[in-house]
C-alpha cells in the first residue's frame, strides 16, 4: 500500500516515489498528476505496479507515470520506462498485448452544421466500411507471404497498394514502419490470427469516431495541423488485433525461462524481460516491431475506408470531404531513442504502455511542417465527452522521455460499469446529445460509458500545466462506431 | 469448486477455486467462458484432445487457457466440458485434456490474452485457488 506521505511533492503537478521506498527499486517513480488525480490513482493498485516496473534491470532516469494512469497487469497503464540499450532489458509486458495500439486523426473541411443532415448516413457507412467487434474479419484478406510483407513494411505496404498517400506516411510516427521487424520471429499462430484481420477495429475501447473541432486553444499550431473550429475530423483508435495479442502471449511465455537464465528477479511474472542484446531479447524486438507494422498498416487501411465513406456521403453535396491525415501515434510500443539522462546522451529503449510519444519542436523524425510546432499528441477521451489534440514540448523531452498521456484513463471497473449502466439507455442518452452511435454490443457499450473514465479535461490540464504537452484543440464526438 | 469476478479497473479478473489442480484448470476455463458470454450452437459436439507442457503449474494454466482463447477467436469454437490430467515431472509439468464444445454463435466479450500478473496457484481451505487477470 502506497500512501500520499510516501511521495514527495515536486510541484502541484509532479510527485515522486523515491528509490528508497522499496529495496528492489532501481530508479524512482515520477508521477504527473494533481493531488486530486493522484488520490483517484491510489484507489487501485497502479502505484504498486509502477513500483514493480521500477525494478527492471537496466532502467535509467525514472519510471514516469501519466495522470491517466490506472491499474493494468505487470506495468500499469500510463507508464513510461527507459532501459539502456543494448544491455538493459526489453519487457513484452511493458509494451502490452495490443502492440502499437494507437490513434490516427484525420481532418476535413466540412462544416459540422452543413454535415448535420448526413451524419446518420455517415455513421452507418463508417460502420459498414470499418468492421468492428469481437473477432471480426478485416476489409483486406491477405495470404501469409503477403502478410509477412505487411509485417516488414507497415504503412509502406499500404502505400504500394493504394491505401495511403506519401503525406499519410510522413505524418505517421516512424513513417508507419519500424525498422528491424522480423516476421520470422512471429509465430505461425500469430500470423493465422492476423491475416484475416487487417483493416478491422476490434472490440473493447477501440473505435472510429467523427468529431467536430469544438475549440481551438492555440491557433498557430492548429492551423499548421489543419484543424479549424466547427469542422469535422475523424479519429481511429485500434492496434495490432489478434496478431499482436498472440506475439505478446508467445513472448511472455517464452521469456519466463530467459528470466531464470539471466538471473533476473522480478516481483511479478508479467514483467518478464530479457536483455536487448540477448537472442531472446532480439527475437522479441523483431516480432514486436513486426506487430507494430501490422498495426500501422491496419490504421492506414481503416483511414482509407473512412475516406471512402466520406466520399460516398459528401461528394457532390458538400465541398472539402477529402480527409487529410493530421498524425498517427502509438501508445503501446517499445522504441530505441536517444534521450538525455543525468546530463548524458543515452540510447535507450523507451517502453510506453498507455503513454504517447510527445516529441518537442525540432525533434528528429517529425515532418518538416511539424518541426516548429512539435509532434501532434492525440488524446482520445470517452465517447460522450471530448478528445484533445496537443503538441509535444521541449519540457517533455527533458522530463518524460518525450512522452505524454494517452487518454482519459479508466476509473471504474468494467464489471461495475456493466452493473450500473444499461447500454441501451446510454445509447439513447448519447443520441440525445447529438452523438450517432453504432455499437455491436450493448453490454460492450456500457463498459465504455463516459462515467467509467476520468475527466479527460483534468488529465490534459495536468500535462499542460506540467509543461509536457501544449493544448491545441478540443474535439467533441458526433458519431461513434464501436464493436 | 467455483469462480467469481474480482475488481480490476481496466480488464477482467477471476478468482477460481477447486478441490484439485485438474478441476482448477477446468473451472478456470468455465470462468473464462462465463466472462466472454459465448452462446453456442446446438447439435453435434466437437471433441478435441490437448497436450501441453510447461515449466511450472502457472505457465501450464496460461498455456491451457491461451489455447481456448485461440480456438474462440480463430475457429469460433468454445469448449464447455473438460477432463484434465496434469503431471509434475522432474523437468516441468504436462497436461492432457479431453474437451467437448460447440461452434460459437455469438460472444459478448473478446478476451485478448491470459496474463501472468500476480499469478500463483495456492492451497487454501477451499482446496486449490488462483487469481487470473485477462486482457480484454
Amino acid at each position: 500500500m502506497i500512501r500520499l506521505q510516501d511521495m514527495k511533492r515536486i510541484t502541484p503537478y509532479e510527485w515522486e516515489i523515491p528509490q528508497s521506498f522499496r529495496a528492489d527499486m532501481r530508479v524512482p517513480v515520477r508521477i504527473f498528476a494533481t493531488q486530486e488525480l493522484l488520490e483517484q490513482i491510489m484507489d487501485d493498485k497502479s502505484l504498486e505496479q509502477a513500483v514493480n516496473a521500477a525494478t527492471l534491470p537496466g532502467l535509467v532516469g525514472r519510471v514516469v507515470i501519466m495522470p491517466d494512469m490506472h491499474q493494468g497487469y505487470g506495468f500499469p497503464i500510463g507508464a513510461v520506462a527507459a532501459t539502456e540499450f543494448p544491455q538493459g532489458v526489453v519487457s513484452p509486458g511493458g509494451i502490452g498485448y495490443d502492440i502499437n495500439c494507437g490513434v490516427r486523426l484525420l481532418a476535413s473541411d466540412i462544416e459540422y452544421e452543413a454535415a448535420l443532415p448526413y451524419l446518420d448516413a455517415l455513421a452507418t457507412l463508417l460502420n459498414n466500411y470499418c468492421p468492428s467487434g469481437v473477432g471480426v474479419e478485416g476489409v483486406v484478406r491477405v495470404n501469409i507471404p503477403e502478410l509477412e510483407r505487411i509485417l516488414r513494411e507497415g504503412s509502406r505496404w499500404a502505400l504500394k497498394n493504394d491505401y495511403a498517400t506519401e503525406t499519410d506516411l510522413a505524418r505517421t510516427e516512424e513513417s508507419g514502419c519500424l525498422e528491424g521487424a522480423n516476421p520470422a520471429k512471429v509465430s505461425d499462430r500469430a500470423k493465422k490470427r492476423g491475416h484475416e484481420q487487417i483493416g478491422s477495429v476490434g472490440a473493447g475501447n477501440h473505435f472510429v469516431e467523427v468529431d467536430v473541432v469544438e475549440a481551438v486553444l492555440d491557433p498557430g499550431p492548429a492551423s499548421v495541423l489543419g484543424l479549424r473550429q466547427g469542422y469535422l475530423a475523424v479519429q481511429i483508435h485500434c492496434g495490432s488485433r489478434g496478431l499482436g495479442h498472440q506475439v505478446c502471449t508467445d513472448y511472455v511465455q517464452e521469456l519466463q525461462a530467459a528470466v531464470r537464465r539471466y538471473g533476473i528477479e522480478l516481483p511479478d511474472r508479467e514483467l518478464v524481460c530479457a536483455p536487448m542484446d540477448s537472442p531472446e531479447g532480439q527475437a522479441y524486438l523483431g516480432a514486436m516491431r513486426a506487430a507494430a507494422n501490422f498495426a500501422f498498416a491496419n490504421r492506414q487501411i481503416l483511414a482509407h475506408s473512412a475516406r471512402r465513406a466520406f466520399e460516398q456521403v459528401f461528394a457532390g453535396k458538400l465541398k472539402g470531404w477529402e480527409l487529410r491525415q493530421v498524425y498517427d501515434i502509438a501508445h503501446n510500443m517499445g522504441k530505441i531513442e536517444t534521450h538525455e539522462v543525468n546530463g548524458e546522451r543515452l540510447k535507450v529503449c523507451v517502453h510506453r504502455k498507455g503513454a504517447t510519444r510527445a516529441f518537442g519542436p525540432g525533434a528528429p523524425g517529425l515532418p518538416p511542417e511539424y518541426q516548429k510546432t512539435g509532434q501532434p499528441v492525440l488524446v482520445p477521451g470517452s465517447m460522450g465527452t471530448a478528445s484533445w489534440v496537443l503538441v509535444g514540448t521541449a519540457t517533455s523531452m527533458e522530463r518524460s522521455f518525450g512522452s505524454s498521456c494517452h487518454g482519459a484513463g479508466r476509473t471504474m471497473s468494467r464489471a461495475k460499469a456493466k452493473r450500473e449502466i444499461r447500454g441501451e439507455n446510454l445509447r439513447k442518452k448519447l443520441e440525445e446529445q447529438g452523438i450517432k452511435v453504432r455499437a455491436g454490443s450493448m453490454p460492450g457499450l456500457a463498459e465504455e460509458a463516459p462515467q467509467a473514465y476520468k475527466d479527460v479535461d483534468a488529465v490534459v490540464e495536468t500535462v499542460s500545466a506540467a509543461g509536457i504537452a501544449r493544448k491545441v484543440a478540443r474535439l467533441r464526438p458526433v458519431a461513434v462506431i464501436k464493436g | 469448486m467455483g469462480f467469481e469476478e474480482i475488481a480490476h479497473t481496466a480488464d477482467w479478473a477471476l478468482r477460481v477455486w477447486a478441490d484439485d489442480l485438474e478441476r482448477l484448470f477446468a473451472e478456470a476455463a468455465q470462468g473464462m467462458n462465463a466472462l466472454s458470454g459465448a452462446r453456442l450452437a446446438r447439435g453435434p459436439r466437437t471433441r478435441r484432445t490437448l497436450s501441453l507442457s510447461a515449466p511450472d503449474a502457472e505457465s501450464l494454466l496460461v498455456a491451457f487457457l491461451s489455447e481456448l482463447v485461440y480456438a474462440a477467436e480463430q475457429e469460433q469454437l468454445a469448449f464447455t466440458s473438460f477432463q484434465v490430467r496434469t503431471l509434475e515431472r522432474s523437468d516441468g509439468w504436462t497436461l492432457e485434456a479431453e474437451m467437448e464444445g460447440a461452434p460459437i454463435l455469438s460472444i459478448n466479450k473478446s478476451i485478448k490474452a491470459v496474463t501472468y500478473h500476480n499469478l500463483q496457484t495456492r492451497q487454501t481451505a477451499r482446496g486449490y485457488e488462483v487469481e487470473i487477470v485477462f486482457d480484454v
